[in-house]
């Protein structure tokens, strides 16, 4: 039996994935952690400490600080991102109602990002730019969109992992909001 | 009754696998005929059992059996029979034991026609496919039993997830199992020719039919999720690079480069470790998606309840049955001899070329969807990469890959004529040249990036037909021998022109739809009008209309240009009683050139209606594109040398044939 180095690439590679998948499952179970929840070792943390500017063009900016003294959304979204279109008339509603919606606008051109704000109206009260896409890495965020409310204290009280869907809207976020007002 | 012979069939099944696995392989070892003709009656008793539980369950949704706990928690009463019987499958265990039944299937098919094989091949791959077969029904039996029975029985179900109810879930999964599944007799065969120590144009000329209807089922399965997505997600958008998405094209991309280069080893005996190597990674790819969707390591919207012993389970499958096809591959692969020496520029160069484009394509999807968890089980800190993670490494890696698709379908097998290829295809160039240069005239706003796409698209469209004419010297000689050379030209060398034209029209639709996409997003009242790329689209206003089982607010829209009314158009918003949850019908008026895409969104209240719309121009390309790349593939099935059968082994090395 004569073994080449070169075959014996693929097999490594391949223990490589199983190990790191094995273990992502050892994490992930038992009791089966519902992964469209935050890992719960965000979740009543504070927010994570950052500091963004304004969207280039803009005169906001967002930083850990200003999720203090009110219950809020912090949306994390780009203007690249079909869902992200669809979930705002979400966010319009909400602003309406007078919720205090932040925007984290990651990974986005300044101008393509000014443009969704023009053409599709802007609901939130700051936005940071995280052009670079590293401080939504802080929040844990796996996908556009992700929404996550955070009350008074600046502690992170629920995460949503993609659009908020009208129904969800009225069934979860509002009364998130609500008890995070309460408490 | 019937769920507990359903529960009964799953178990025979599995001893019949454990028969099929076990004994012809023995019998192939020893040459023993007996033990090897064990296999071809197992797999038909295999199938039969198989397809019996399936019956029993499909029978259980049909008659609205809620004593069945799966068939209580995922169907309903009211639900319209079309969607009683595709709900069969739109759950994880229902879809586990279609995905069984179609492995069956295959096994059956090859117990049926694989006549031609030599005893010991056959004997090892039926065994093969039975020993894949006893790792899913003993998964199915042991953590995923569908027939599991409730009591007492509740006299409602709870419905099936509304996102479902839609043709598209009679359509899309049975597909794409059957692309997935299809890859397991590539694995088969791979493992069996490994096991040999043996491969030879013969073994490719098996294997390649069976990689090519995988192939032209899982292209049609992947477009009619796109497709779905497309009109039920309502976002105007047609792919989103999800994992899930991903998991499906994964094996996509392997399998479209596994079929390139099985055609080296059917014809020049060569390049036939790698293609081994591709076809256990194919499969791989396919087990790879199954575990990512149903272990609950990712969520989308495809994720079926999640489970972390089942992922347990599928990730012991996936470390045997492949982690021992790769190990397997590592220990015999260096014998596997090497046959045809081949000049870089030739059509195997350019194959290899494909291979390694595709390779490092599928390389870079599947980082990107895996990125996230490496890095989440290391740290626990999580990212995403994106869209505009694949647009920067995926488009990139395609772009050689199409421009050189021409060139290599006409390269001479062994020493090529690179000059002489580009000459030929000056027309081509022509063509691509005058399409680039009339999109920046018609633009106007000059995309460069989108006008050399589309130059790129006539060019592979163009290619095809060149290299067409070339071999049917159209032009050269008279017309009516023109056409007796079509007719006598081999099916293959159809297939090939159609698949890679037709890459060409999905090219231009990709490419139109992301650079000239329109969005109009408002609050319309009853009588508004907004202007969408030259149509003028009219809100009549909504009203709520009642389905079978869900009540829909339904909006009238009046599409019209120049002042007639082309169509009207009506989107609906469906709200499910019995499911709690609400689905957006998107309103689509096709033309050959666009869609118009109108979704409704909620009431404002003050009679307003939040209103999306997108003039999505050549997306239609896109569906037209794909259906004639499996039309490509289904032409190229009918060629006469995959019809008469492989031939002889008898050391005889098949001779090249001129062209292909």
């Amino acid at each position: 039996m004569t073994l080449r180095p070169l075959t014996l690439v693929p097999v490594g590679i391949f223990s490589l994935i199983a190990i790191v998948l094995g273990f992502y499952l050892w994490q992930v179970g038992p009791g089966g952690k519902d992964i469209s929840q935050i890992p719960s070792a965000m979740i009543d943390k504070p927010a994570p400490q950052f500091d963004l500017p304004a969207i280039a063009g803009r005169k906001d900016g967002l930083k850990t600080a200003d999720l203090k003294g009110q219950v809020s959304l912090v949306n994390v979204w780009a203007s690249w991102c079909q869902p992200c279109r669809a979930e705002h008339p979400a966010l319009m509603a909400l602003a309406k109602d007078g919720v205090t919606v932040f925007g984290i606008n990651s990974k986005d051109k300044p101008e393509n990002a000014r443009r969704f704000l023009e053409g599709l109206g802007n609901p939130f009260a700051r936005i940071g730019a995280d052009a670079k896409g590293r401080t939504v890495i802080d929040w844990g965020v796996y996908g556009y969109p992700e929404t996550f409310v955070v009350d008074a204290t600046g502690r992170i009280r629920y995460r949503h992992v993609g659009p908020i869907n009208p129904g969800q809207l009225d069934s979860i976020i509002r009364p998130l909001l609500k008890k995070a007002a309460g408490r | 009754m019937i769920a507990e012979i359903g529960h009964y069939a799953v178990a025979l099944a599995l001893m019949m696998s454990v028969v099929q696995g076990t004994f012809p392989l023995i019998g192939a070892h020893r040459n023993n005929a007996v033990l090897m003709g064990i296999a071809g009656p197992a797999a038909r008793g295999q199938f039969l059992f198989v397809a019996l539980a399936f019956c029993a369950l499909t029978y259980a949704y049909v008659v609205s059996d809620f004593s069945v706990a799966l068939v209580a928690s995922t169907s309903h009463t009211l639900k319209p029979m079309l969607y009683k019987v595709a709900g069969v499958w739109g759950n994880h265990e229902g879809s586990m034991l279609l995905w069984i039944l179609i492995l069956a299937l295959f096994g059956l098919m090859v117990a049926q026609f694989g006549a031609n094989l030599p005893a010991g091949l056959r004997a090892r791959v039926l065994a093969i496919q039975g020993l894949i077969g006893v790792g899913f029904l003993a998964f199915l039996l042991f953590t995923s039993n569908p027939f599991l029975r409730l009591d007492p029985a509740p006299l409602e179900g709870q419905g099936l997830n509304p996102l479902l109810q839609d043709p598209g879930l009679a359509f899309h999964p049975p597909f794409l199992y059957f692309g997935y599944v299809g890859f397991s007799m590539a694995f088969s065969f791979a493992i069996a020719a490994l096991i040999e120590g043996r491969v030879d144009p013969a073994w490719a000329r098996w294997v390649r039919p069976w990689t090519l209807v995988a192939w032209t089922s899982l292209t049609i399965g992947i477009a009619l999720g796109s497709w779905w997505a497309y009109y039920e997600l309502g976002w105007g958008g047609w792919w989103f690079w999800d994992p899930v998405e991903n998991a499906s094209f994964l094996p996509w991309l392997v399998g479209t480069a596994l079929l390139h280069s099985a055609l080296v080893v059917e014809r020049r005996d060569t390049l036939k470790s790698w293609t081994v190597l591709l076809a256990i990674i194919a499969f791989g790819m396919s087990l790879l998606g199954t575990f990512l969707v149903r272990s609950g390591v990712l969520t989308s919207v495809h994720t079926f309840a999640t489970d972390p012993e089942r992922g347990v389970f599928i990730l012991g499958l996936l470390i045997v049955v492949i982690g021992g096809g790769l190990t397997l591959y590592a220990i015999r692969a260096p014998a596997l001899k090497s046959g045809g020496l081949f000049a870089p520029v030739s059509r195997e160069g350019a194959l290899v070329l494909n291979n390694l484009l595709l390779a490092t394509a599928a390389a870079v999807v599947f980082l990107g969807t895996l990125y996230p968890l490496i890095l989440d089980a290391v740290d626990g800190g999580k990212v995403s990469v994106g869209a505009p993670f694949f647009n920067t490494t995926f488009v990139p890696l395609m772009v050689p890959l199409l421009i050189a698709c021409p060139v290599g379908a006409m390269m001479a097998w062994k020493r090529g004529d690179l000059p002489g290829v580009l000459g030929r295809l000056k027309v081509a160039a022509l063509v691509a040249i005058l399409v680039a240069l009339c999109t920046v005239v018609i633009d106007g706003e000059t995309d460069i990036v989108a006008a050399l796409a589309l130059g790129v698209a006539g060019w592979l469209v163009a290619g095809s037909a060149v290299s067409l004419a070339e071999r049917t010297s159209l032009f050269k000689i008279p017309f009516v021998d023109t056409l007796r050379l079509a007719l006598n030209l081999p099916r293959s060398a159809w297939g090939t022109a159609i698949a890679h034209s037709a890459l060409g029209i999905m090219v231009a639709g990709i490419t139109a739809s992301s650079s000239w996409q329109t969005e109009r997003i408002q609050v319309m009242n009853p009588g508004d009008s907004v202007e969408l790329a030259g149509h003028q689209v009219t809100f009549k206003g909504a009203g709520t209309v009642p389905g079978p089982n869900y009540t829909a607010l339904r909006g009238t829209f009046e599409l019209a240009s120049g002042g007639k009314t082309i169509k009207i158009l009506s989107p609906e918003k469906r709200s499910y009683p019995a499911e709690k949850s609400t689905t957006t019908e998107a309103a689509i008026h096709t033309t050959p050139l666009a869609d118009v895409y109108i979704v409704l969104g909620d009431a404002d209240g003050k009679g307003g209606y939040a209103t999306r719309m997108y003039y999505n121009p050549l997306v239609p390309w896109i569906w037209a594109g794909v259906i004639f790349m499996a039309i490509g593939g289904m032409v190229s099935l009918t060629d006469r040398r995959l019809r008469v059968g492989a031939p002889k082994r008898a050391g005889r090395k098949t001779a090249p044939v001129a062209q292909g």
